[in-house]
């Protein structure tokens, strides 16, 4: 990671990285550090003394049941958004990467909704599924389904995992299709003299070659649904109804926002970082093999 | 291939063609139910097809705003996420760009921990540490400021990863050839390095660009008065609770005039975008 020609001054170098570093420690290692020393602390309801607590802030967050049920809902949304999104997106990529007349065009078609900002996509599905005046909530209504995400929990998170997945569907596409075109022809062709219909050339040649691109998507799919659904759900439902579309990153930020728990809050915060890293750390692990320190 | 021919083909096109029609579907009613009659659209009556009141909608969006109290213009809310958008992408290259080049070009006591402090910031997204960064923002008299909006968001590590790879691709033999012709360490960095460098910055401008745009959970702790809102946050404060308040026409005129800059950066700039997006995820 050195070159061999390089330039010799004393203190050029401390000044070009100075601005970077002075920002990251201000405002990345402060705050993470605070937030540690925070979450050991409790503070009383009014905030005029605090007490060292040690672990009393984590062991009550394991305890309760509403964060317990908050972690396994961002489980269970992150794998709901990703596998949903990762398959459309697999399907609409491999009709893309045929020989079609207008393959450009298609990919322009697809990819513009990466840049549909979180909250507006919220806004874009309540607006289609609001139980009194949604477009769609008609013909749903017309199906016979009792259509109301404001007030049905198992509705409303429905609802954030299909607006959070539309979102998601431009990026997988990339993806898949750069996977897919770095796949050698001759393979194919190979299969394809050996008797093999497209099906099974997809299965036992396509899909198995692609397993590295479907990995590192699905770790990157699972970190995207941790903290980027926070202004879908923000527009959509604010983690209503009741708390059926509260997830982690929610949580921190409703229960520090209006319990003014900051000890909890910090605690959920440093455990949301511990998080991060491990899911950091296995994608530059198993995936970042092109990478090297 | 052998099978790629006829009603396969069909049934490519087909399925594309749904899966355009499903990604474009939220956005044409968004843009169909800005023309029209708040009335109509409130007693569950919106029609399916383009009303006539176009001009009328988007003359008031960005120039006037909703009608409730919180009163604020959306040209003004798209000039605030400009601003930030601009800040947080030119800001993120220009600090990358320096001291990756100090860490490839330089030796000094502490360069490899450098690089770590910054590196591992990639683990720390704004999301987790919003409470705490947002009391030092507080305590640096930072709130409602552009500084506030963007500085938090300028230093993540990506950027600085990038440039640091790619810098390590050029050819050695260019820094020797531009000693031989005198050239010191701002002479190189600005003749050689910097073009050499063009396509990288305009990919990272372009992802950067859309990110700044987006951003909502920040600017919405930050940002208390008004006049400092982004689109993102106005959009937010439209939808009030009581459905009868809330003026859908504006508010999916909003939406759509929130979309309108990054979708058509990613449009026009699609090389560099797939680009940007593929480089920064590496």
């Amino acid at each position: 990671m050195q070159k061999q020609a390089i330039f010799q001054s004393k203190l050029l170098p401390y000044a070009l990285v100075a601005p970077q570093l002075a920002i990251v420690l201000i405002f990345f290692y402060w705050p993470a550090l605070q937030a540690v020393i925070q979450s050991f602390l409790l503070q009383d309801a009014f905030g005029l003394s605090t007490t060292f607590v040690w672990f009393d802030n984590y062991i009550e967050l394991l305890k309760d049941r509403a964060y317990f049920e908050a972690i396994v809902r961002t489980f269970f949304f992150s794998f709901a958004i990703a596998v949903s999104s990762l398959s459309f997106a697999l399907l609409l990529a491999v009709m893309a990467d045929k020989p079609l007349r207008g393959s450009t065009l298609y990919r322009t078609l697809l990819i513009w909704p990466y840049a549909v900002a979180p909250p507006v996509v919220g806004v874009l599905w309540i607006f289609m599924l609001h139980p009194s005046l949604g477009v769609l909530s008609r013909y749903l209504r017309a199906l016979g389904v009792d259509w109301n995400p404001l007030l049905d929990g198992d509705q409303a998170a429905a609802l954030i995992i299909f607006a959070a997945a539309w979102k998601q569907i431009s990026y997988n596409f990339l993806f898949f299709l750069a996977g897919l075109q770095s796949i050698p022809r001759s393979v194919l062709e190979a299969a394809a003299i050996d008797g093999a219909r497209p099906m099974r050339r997809f299965w036992t040649v396509t899909f198995p070659l692609l397993s590295p691109t479907i990995f590192f998507l699905l770790v990157v799919n699972i970190v995207y649904a941790f903290f980027d659904t926070f202004g879908i759900i923000d527009t959509m439902t604010r983690g209503g109804p009741g708390t059926s579309t509260v997830t982690l990153v929610y949580k921190v930020y409703s229960d520090g926002l209006l319990g003014g728990n900051l000890g909890s809050s910090a605690a959920q915060s440093v455990i949301l970082m511990i998080m991060v890293i491990v899911l950091t750390g296995i994608q530059f692990r198993f995936v970042e093999r092109k990478v090297t320190y | 291939m052998v099978e790629e021919e006829g009603f396969r083909r069909y049934v490519a096109h087909a399925i594309l063609w749904i899966g355009i029609a499903i990604v474009a579907f939220p956005v044409y009613i968004a843009i169909v139910a800005s023309t029209q009659d708040n009335a109509l659209i409130a007693n569950g009556q919106m029609s399916l097809l383009p009303g006539g009141h176009f001009f009328e909608t988007y003359y008031q969006t960005i120039f006037v705003g909703t009608s409730g109290s919180t009163r604020e213009p959306v040209g003004n809310m798209m000039l605030n996420s400009l601003v930030m958008a601009l800040l947080i992408a030119v800001g993120k290259i220009a600090i990358s760009i320096i001291s990756a080049y100090a860490i490839v070009y330089f030796r000094f006591p502490f360069r490899m921990a450098i690089f770590w402090i910054i590196f591992i910031t990639l683990m720390l997204p704004v999301e987790v540490r919003i409470y705490p960064t947002y009391k030092i923002v507080a305590d640096l008299h930072m709130l409602d400021s552009y500084a506030g909006l963007s500085l938090p968001l300028i230093a993540s590590a990506t950027a600085t990863l990038l440039f640091r790879q790619f810098f390590m691709t050029v050819p050695d033999e260019l820094l020797e050839a531009s000693r031989i012709d005198g050239a010191g360490p701002f002479r190189f960095f600005w003749d050689t390095l910097l073009p050499l460098s063009r396509t990288n910055m305009a990919a990272l401008f372009v992802i950067l660009f859309i990110l700044g745009w987006n951003q909502y959970l920040w600017p919405l702790l930050i940002t208390t008065r008004d006049d400092m809102q982004t689109i993102q946050i106005g959009i937010r404060k439209m939808i009030t609770t009581t459905d009868a308040l809330t003026e859908w026409p504006i508010v999916m005129a909003t939406a759509v005039l929130a979309m309108l800059p990054p979708v058509f950066v990613v449009v026009a700039m699609q090389k560099l975008f797939v680009r940007g997006l593929v480089e920064t995820e590496k």
